[in-house]
C-alpha cells in the first residue's frame, strides 16, 4: 500500500469515526447499518473477489450470527459468546457449503450457495421453538462490559466501528500473508496455481469459510442494531445485495466494498420516497455497470487518476 | 390411492412446465454459457403480455398466444441477446450471471411499479368439466398441460436433432470455438437459442398462469425451479432438464400432501445439493471438461 493511499484511508477512517455521532438517530442508524454491511462485504470480496468464488448465500451466514446473539442474549449470556459462537457456526457450515467448490466449476457453486440460502430461510422460518418461527426475535439486547453499557445508539455506533476496525485490519492480514496470494493465484488462473503448487482445495474451501465468518460477524453485529430479527432479513434478495455491493464497489480490490457498502446503503435511504423506482433504476445501474465498468467504482477511481498521470502498479491490483 | 394417482398427475403437469423453462435454461448455458438468473422473469413478463392481449384488448384465445410468443421472442430474445448477452459473452460467466440478477429486478419491479402490485387473475383455458375414471378425479387442465407441453419439447428436440439448424446449435453448443472455425456464425445461432427460449418460456407462461396467478414476483419461484431442474438432471442435457423438471414437480407435489407442507420447497433442495456432492454433473448429465 502507497503512502498516498494510506493517508486516503486513514482520513476516511477519522472521518467514519466522528461525522456520525453528530447526525440524528435516523442517520446514526443508517451509518451503524453501513458499517455492518462494510464487514458483510469484506468477508463476500475476499471470497468472491479474490479467490473467485460466487456465493449467493451470504446472507444466511449472516443469520448464524445473528441468531447466535439474539438466542444467546434471551438466555442472558454476553453478546460476545454469541458473536463468536455466530462466527464460529458460519465458520464450520462455510466449510461445508464450501467443499463442493472442490469438485464444481462455479455455476454450480452459485446454485449450491443459492439453495443453501434457501434452507437456512426454511428453517428459520418453521423452528419455531428456536428462532421465533416467522414472528422472529425481538428485544436482542446490545452488549454491555460490565458497568460500560453500549445501550446507547452513539455507544452501539462506536461499538461497531470497534469491529469494523477488527474485521478491515485482519482482512488486510489475510490479503498480504501468502494466503491472498494464494487466492490471487486461484482466482487468475486454477489450473497454473495448481502447478505452481498452491494447494488449491485447502485455500478454496478456507476462502469460503473465512468469507463465511465475516457473515456471521456481520449478522452478530446486525442483530442488536435494530433490536428485532425475522427470517426475512436473510433472503436470497439480501444476498443478492450484498453481491452488488462487492461488484459496485469494486470485485477484488481492497477499497471495493467501503465504496459499496456506502453506494448501495445509503443510496436507497435517499431515494427513498420511490421505492420500487429506486429498484428499477438500481437494476438498470448494475446492468449498465456490467456493460460499461466491469472493474467497479474503484475502477472508474483508478481511471481518473491514470488520466491525470499519477498512474502506478499498486500491489493488491492485476 | 385414489390421492396418490391425482398427486401424481398434479406433480407431472406441474413438473412438465418446470421442464420447458429448465429446457429453455439449458439450451442458453449450452449455447452461451449464459446462467440466466431472468429465467424466471422470462415467463412472468409473457404471462402478462397474455393478460394484456386477452383481457385488454380482447383478443381471441389464439391471437393473443401467438402475439404474446412473438412478443416475447422480440423483447426476451433478439433485443436481450443484442444489448446484453452479445456484448458481455467473451467476458466469462460472472458479469452475464450479475447483469442477468440486474435484468431479473428490473423487470420483476417495472412490472411492479408501471402496471400493478396485485396479483391478477388468469382464465382458465381448458373450463371442462374434469374427467373421472371411478373415483379419481382429473382436472382437464392438467392434463392439457402435460399434452402442450409435451408437444413443444417434442417438437424442439425434432427441430435440434433433425435439421441443420439444429445440427449447427448442437455444434456451436459442443464447442463455440471450433464451430466459428468451420464456418458457422455463432453469434446468430446464439440469438436463434435466446429466440427460442424465449418461446418456450411464453409458452410456459401461458400454462402456468391459471395455476400460479399472474403476479409481478412468481418469477423467483418460477427461476428457481428451472434451476433446481437444470441442476439435478444435468445442466448439458435436454434429456436431463426435462426429467429434472418432472422429478421437482413430483417431489414438491408429493412432500408437500405427504409428508411437510412449510418444507415443501425443501425436499427438491435437498436432492439438489445431494445431487450436487454425489454427481455434480446431474444424474442424466454428461461431465463436462474440467476448465477453470
Amino acid at each position: 500500500m502507497t503512502g498516498t493511499r494510506r493517508t486516503v484511508l486513514a482520513a476516511a477512517l477519522v472521518v467514519c469515526v466522528l461525522a456520525p455521532l453528530a447526525f440524528e438517530q435516523y442517520k446514526l442508524y443508517v451509518a451503524s447499518l453501513t458499517l455492518v454491511y462494510l464487514v458483510l462485504a469484506i468477508g463476500l470480496n475476499l471470497t468472491l473477489g479474490y479467490a473467485g468464488q460466487i456465493s449467493l448465500g451470504h446472507a444466511a451466514f449472516m443469520a448464524f450470527g445473528a441468531y447466535a446473539v439474539a438466542i444467546l442474549g434471551q438466555r442472558g449470556l454476553p453478546f460476545e459468546l454469541g458473536l463468536g459462537l455466530g462466527g464460529a457456526l458460519a465458520f464450520g457450515w462455510g466449510l461445508v457449503v464450501g467443499f463442493p467448490a472442490l469438485k464444481v466449476k462455479h455455476h454450480y457453486l452459485a446454485m449450491v450457495t443459492l439453495g443453501f440460502n434457501i434452507i437456512v430461510f426454511l428453517v428459520l422460518r418453521n423452528w419455531e421453538g428456536l428462532t421465533g418461527g416467522s414472528f422472529g426475535i425481538s428485544g436482542v439486547a446490545r452488549p454491555a462490559w460490565g458497568p460500560i453499557s453500549f445501550a446507547s445508539d452513539r455507544a452501539y455506533y462506536l461499538y461497531i466501528l470497534g469491529w469494523a476496525a477488527v474485521v478491515v485490519a485482519s482482512a488486510y492480514w489475510i490479503l498480504s500473508s501468502r494466503w491472498g496470494r494464494a487466492f490471487r493465484a486461484i482466482r487468475e488462473n486454477e489450473m497454473r496455481a495448481a502447478v505452481v503448487g498452491v494447494s488449491l482445495r485447502a485455500y478454496k474451501v478456507m476462502a469460503f469459510a473465512i468469507g463465511a465468518a465475516y457473515a456471521g460477524i456481520g449478522g452478530a453485529l446486525f442483530a442488536p442494531l435494530l433490536g428485532y430479527i425475522d427470517p426475512g432479513a436473510f433472503t436470497l434478495d439480501r444476498s443478492i445485495q450484498f453481491l452488488m455491493m462487492v461488484v459496485m464497489g469494486g470485485l477484488g480490490r481492497f477499497e471495493g466494498p467501503f465504496i459499496g457498502a456506502v453506494v448501495v446503503t445509503v443510496l436507497p435511504e435517499i431515494l427513498r420516497a420511490s421505492e420500487g423506482l429506486y429498484l428499477i433504476i438500481y437494476a438498470l445501474a448494475v446492468m449498465l455497470m456490467m456493460l460499461f465498468m466491469p472493474k467497479g467504482l474503484v475502477g472508474l477511481w483508478d481511471r481518473a487518476v491514470t488520466r491525470l498521470g499519477r498512474a502506478r502498479v499498486m500491489p493488491g491490483t492485476r | 390411492m385414489t390421492d396418490f394417482v391425482q398427486l401424481l398427475v398434479a406433480g407431472v403437469a406441474i413438473g412438465s412446465i418446470y421442464a420447458m423453462t429448465a429446457i429453455g435454461f439449458v439450451l442458453l448455458w449450452q449455447t452461451s454459457g449464459t446462467i440466466n438468473f431472468a429465467q424466471g422473469e422470462f415467463v412472468v413478463l409473457p404471462a402478462f403480455t397474455m393478460v394484456l392481449f386477452l383481457i385488454v384488448f380482447r383478443l381471441p384465445f389464439a391471437a393473443a398466444l401467438l402475439g404474446t410468443v412473438l412478443v416475447s421472442m422480440l423483447l426476451l430474445g433478439v433485443l436481450v441477446h443484442k444489448v446484453l448477452v452479445a456484448r458481455l459473452l467473451r467476458m466469462g460467466v460472472l458479469p452475464l450471471v450479475i447483469a442477468t440478477i440486474g435484468l431479473s429486478l428490473f423487470i420483476r419491479y417495472s412490472l411492479q411499479q408501471f402496471w400493478t402490485a396485485q396479483a391478477l387473475p388468469f382464465p382458465s383455458l381448458f373450463a371442462r368439466a374434469p374427467i373421472r375414471l371411478g373415483t379419481i378425479v382429473l382436472p382437464w387442465e392438467e392434463l392439457m398441460n402435460v399434452l402442450f407441453a409435451g408437444a413443444v419439447i417434442g417438437a424442439l428436440q425434432l427441430f435440434i436433432t433433425r435439421t441443420k439448424l439444429g445440427w449447427a446449435m448442437q455444434a456451436v453448443a459442443q464447442n463455440r470455438t471450433l464451430a466459428e472455425v468451420l464456418g458457422l456464425e455463432v453469434s446468430r445461432l446464439v440469438t436463434l437459442t435466446f429466440v427460442l427460449n424465449a418461446a418456450l418460456t411464453a409458452v410456459a407462461a401461458v400454462l402456468i398462469a391459471p395455476v400460479y396467478l399472474v403476479k409481478y414476483d412468481i418469477g423467483v419461484a418460477l427461476g428457481l425451479k428451472a434451476f433446481y431442474a437444470a441442476i439435478i438432471g444435468g445442466f448439458n442435457q435436454i434429456r436431463g432438464a426435462l426429467l429434472g423438471g418432472l422429478l421437482v414437480g413430483l417431489v414438491e407435489t408429493l412432500s408437500g400432501a405427504y409428508i411437510s407442507g412449510p418444507f415443501r420447497d425443501a425436499f427438491a433442495l435437498a436432492i439438489l445439493i445431494a445431487v450436487l456432492l454425489l454427481k455434480p454433473e446431474g444424474l442424466w448429465g454428461v461431465k463436462e471438461e474440467w476448465s477453470s
